[in-house]
């Protein structure tokens, strides 16, 4: 992955200017604050409990951008990444 | 009736006040009649950026407490004809006028001048919103950088909420060397973020920093590329079709020659 980054490596400053400005435009415009956020993963957090393990450490949400399948257009996305230890016991459901 | 626009930007330092002077001059050298309304109360500057500073006998906060009549504290600019400037109080704060206050003189102005130009404070605050107040048209002035493009954003979305629709851009202190080799932001990448309609591209250039230490606005400057810049803009307020400058001054089609031919020496 590393190696891979090192050649596609984008050497453009505006273009890192132009990336980091989409992404702290996703916040500000929706006035999403880091509470806000970890309001959201307490709750994902809670709900998903009660179906598997999971690794509350390795849990991370984030506002981001992402293509919409339909036409490409770029669009803002809640990301959640969620580890899973295992799955609980399903004889219980 | 004239009308009555604001020059915004959010953050501080990317140009607003010489964006003021020069679109104000220039809308003067056009035969409008102009008013310039200094609205950074405690922080004036655009008194010292037109070359007025030492003839400041009243200012915004006298009129808007009675102290004198309006007409006694325009200043009336020699050079251009038909241009006012009613600078800010100095020793006061933002506080000391109300967004009433404010709407209720910038309709006074409007009466008597074909174009009333408040120049906005940095900031969202009360000074944000006095200069606002009257206004029915926004120009948001930014610089090719993350900070002021981040601001410009917020203040586009603040003056939608306060019914100030479709400000229009302009993009201060652009150098075509850097977006040249992908080192600034681009008039493109700029409006694809801020998605608003672009009425001016003002190219970096040393003759504003001169021309602002003489006091003297550099849109009546014939050789000075923001001149030209500005003077465009005054065009488009005035509802012409100009098209946008070629910021390279240098590649006319004698200097590409030269330069096929190596008789120019490659920047």
């Amino acid at each position: 992955m590393d190696l891979f980054k090192m050649f596609s490596k984008n050497d453009n400053s505006k273009d890192i200017a132009k990336e980091r400005l989409k992404l702290v435009l996703i916040h500000d415009r929706a006035n999403v604050s880091p509470q806000f956020l970890e309001m959201i993963k307490g709750e994902i957090l809670s709900v998903i409990s009660d179906y598997m393990e999971i690794d509350e450490e390795g849990l991370e949400i984030k506002l981001t951008r992402t293509k919409r399948d339909v036409d490409g257009a770029s669009v803002p996305a809640l990301v959640a990444n969620i580890p899973i230890r295992k799955m609980k016991d399903e004889r219980k459901f | 009736m004239g009308e009555v626009i604001v020059i915004t930007s959010g953050k501080g330092g990317v140009g607003k006040t010489t964006t003021t002077a020069n679109i104000g001059a220039g809308l003067s050298m056009e035969g409008k009649s102009t008013v310039l309304v200094d609205a950074d109360i405690g922080l004036r500057n655009l008194d010292v950026v037109m070359g007025l500073e030492n003839r400041i006998v009243y200012d915004l906060v006298d009129v808007v407490e009675g102290v004198c009549r309006l007409r006694q504290a325009l200043i009336k600019d020699k050079r251009y004809p038909n241009l006012y400037l009613l600078p800010a109080a100095q020793t006061k704060d933002k506080n000391a006028v109300t967004p009433k206050q404010m709407q209720e003189l910038t309709s006074e102005l409007v009466k008597e001048f074909d174009y009333v130009i408040v120049d906005c404070p940095a900031g969202i605050e009360q000074g944000f919103k006095n200069a606002i107040a009257g206004a029915s048209k926004a120009l948001v002035v930014t610089t090719p950088e993350v900070s002021a493009v981040r601001d410009a954003d917020r203040i586009i979305g603040l003056l939608e909420a306060n019914g100030l629709k479709n400000p229009q851009l302009i993009i201060n202190r652009l150098r075509v060397d850097m977006v040249k080799r992908g080192d600034m932001m681009n008039i493109d990448d700029m409006i694809d973020i801020l998605a608003i309609e672009l009425i001016g591209v003002v190219p970096d250039d040393e003759h504003i920093i001169v021309s602002t230490n003489r006091g003297e606005p550099a849109v009546s400057n014939n050789e000075s590329m923001a001149g030209q810049a500005y003077r465009n803009i005054v065009k488009r307020i005035l509802g012409e079709d100009i098209p946008f400058m070629n910021l390279e001054s240098d590649q006319g089609f004698i200097t590409k020659l030269a330069k096929m031919f190596g008789f120019v020496k490659k920047k």
